[in-house]
């Protein structure tokens, strides 16, 4: 109940800051639309079904994105950590294309693809899958040998070793991996959103792009306050889980 | 515990193995040096025989264990299993290693029936029966779904006990891991493994460094050397069992063989125990 209560005034006193500079005159209302501004876009928004049109077609994007990224990433970081001469390849190629911000592949998806869904996932999917190349990797390196000699020792070999106690001893660096590449691959959509205009679904980038175009500052804060809502949500749903079994598990954390 | 399950145990148990090591000799070779861990070793063990291999540190007794377990590979010599060369790790041969081990995210009664997994035909039930009982056998029924943080040192080292009988191997390869319980529980052990071993007649191989221990539990003691690692010496121990860790006649054969492992420590003699 205290921490609710400290959130609450946290937030509180950030809307009251924003209102006071914006009812200080000192910027336009243009450039600063006040907190009411911003409600009243929400909830006019919400009323005639656009906003959540545009977060489906959003969260549907983004959820096959990255269920490809991490059909993808979690095979090749677990190949990745089988050798050196993988590491030296895969592992190097990775890391590499991980610091390539994901706004980069837009023109090639572009001239791939076309004005395309296709451009679209390609974009995520890039985004997404050398996180988790190399948050796996990097977790199955850190399993202590002994787990390995003890599995082998029991008649664990090959697929059984891998699926039973590699991935599972990687868990807790797969989890980070996991949640590092939803982060990824939603920054990735919000570019290709942004970016590239489509015909097939009006997303929450696309809101933000029009926001823009439009000058609707309350438009784009309104889109960007519900983008970071859903990316709390996920993160409590999607990864909290099995955060918690991690750590109750591993006995690592606090408390 | 049921009766009924423990007869049907006893039924399926497998038959011990026959083990038979050939001129095994091993080099670790680094950048800085050679060590000759092992050499030209040789040793026959009987079908269901208690073996137990003593020495200082270093002399090379794991690394044997490791080469009969299938786990590192001799550079000389061989390792024969029913008349099988060894080539490989499997599940007839398990090991107990000095560190417990165990997998943390698996609860206790999973860890137990990690290798009952490799067991061909057992059903799910049969596994968690079979898997229970050896709990039981440790005496850590109640810590069935507890995590392995949540253990003591000693209690891991028990669930790991029950995790190498539970697939029920042919031989049992111990790897000093009585070396980090508290005498009591380890008292306690030694009359299970006795009782384990009179009923189920596995072939055990046991390293370690307490000769007390070594006689209390085996009926071949050998005696090796370090750098390189040599069987020098063998102790036939011919007392009825069960056997009391704390019983004269143990006590008088054990400082027989203290002193045999004294004569031959030239090298580090600081490293008994």
């Amino acid at each position: 109940m205290k921490r609710v209560i400290a959130i609450v005034a946290f937030l509180g006193a950030l809307i009251a800051i924003w209102q006071l500079a914006a009812a200080s005159g000192r910027w336009s209302p243009v450039l600063l639309p006040p907190p009411a501004a911003i409600a009243e876009y929400l909830w006019n928004a919400l009323g005639d079904g656009t906003l959540l049109d545009a977060t489906l077609v959003t969260l549907y994007r983004l959820l096959i994105g990255y269920f490809v990224g991490i059909a993808i990433g979690l095979p090749l970081g677990l190949l990745t950590s089988t050798s050196d001469y993988f590491e030296d390849t895969i592992g190097a190629l990775a890391l590499g294309l991980q610091t390539l911000p994901s706004v980069c592949w837009v023109p090639l998806a572009l001239l791939w693809f076309g004005q395309t869904e296709s451009a679209m996932l390609f974009v995520v999917v890039m985004g997404t899958v050398w996180s988790v190349v190399l948050a796996t990797d990097a977790g199955a390196r850190s399993i202590p040998p002994i787990y390995a000699r003890a599995a082998r020792t029991m008649g664990s070999e090959g697929f059984d070793k891998w699926t039973r106690v590699i991935l599972p001893a990687s868990l807790p660096y797969v989890v980070s991996g996991m949640k590092q590449g939803w982060a990824f691959a939603w920054r990735s959509l919000m570019a290709a959103e942004i970016f590239v205009t489509i015909l097939t679904g009006f997303g929450l980038g696309h809101l933000l792009h029009y926001g823009r175009e439009l000058s609707a500052m309350d438009q784009v804060i309104g889109v960007m306050i519900v983008i970071v809502l859903i990316g709390l949500f996920a993160d409590k749903l999607l990864f909290s889980p099995w955060e918690r079994l991690v750590h109750r598990r591993w006995g690592t954390g606090l408390k | 515990m049921t009766a009924a399950v423990a007869h049907s145990m006893e039924v399926k148990a497998a038959p011990p193995a026959k083990l038979v090591v050939e001129g095994v000799s091993k080099w670790f070779r680094t950048p800085r040096a050679t060590v000759h861990a092992l050499d030209n070793i040789n040793l026959s063990v009987a079908e269901g025989e208690f073996i137990c291999l003593v020495g200082p540190s270093g002399c090379g007794k794991s690394t044997l264990l490791d080469i009969i377990a299938g786990l590192t590979s001799p550079d000389e010599g061989r390792v024969l299993a029913d008349d099988q060369v060894v080539a490989g790790p499997g599940r007839h041969r398990l090991v107990m290693f000095q560190e417990p081990a165990l997998f943390p995210w698996l609860n206790v009664l999973g860890n137990v029936m990690f290798g009952l997994k490799r067991v061909p035909d057992l059903t799910r039930k049969q596994r968690r029966a079979i898997a229970a009982y050896h709990l039981k056998l440790v005496g850590l029924e109640k810590f069935a779904s507890s995590y392995v943080h949540e253990l003591s040192g000693g209690m891991k080292q028990r669930v790991a006990l029950a995790r190498s009988l539970a697939p029920d191997p042919r031989v049992l390869l111990m790897d000093e891991p009585m070396g980090a319980l508290d005498a009591l529980t380890r008292e306690q052990l030694y009359l299970d493994i006795q009782d384990i071993w009179a009923r189920r007649r596995k072939t055990i191989i046991l390293v370690s460094h307490n000769v007390r221990e070594a006689t209390c539990l085996a009926d071949r003691v050998f005696v090796m050397s370090p750098s390189p690692g040599r069987l020098l010496d063998e102790f036939r121990i011919d007392l009825v069992r069960p056997r009391d860790i704390n019983s004269p006649e143990v006590a008088v054969i054990a400082s027989k063989i203290m002193a045999a492992l004294k004569g031959r420590m030239r090298i580090s003699p600081e490293a008994v125990e």
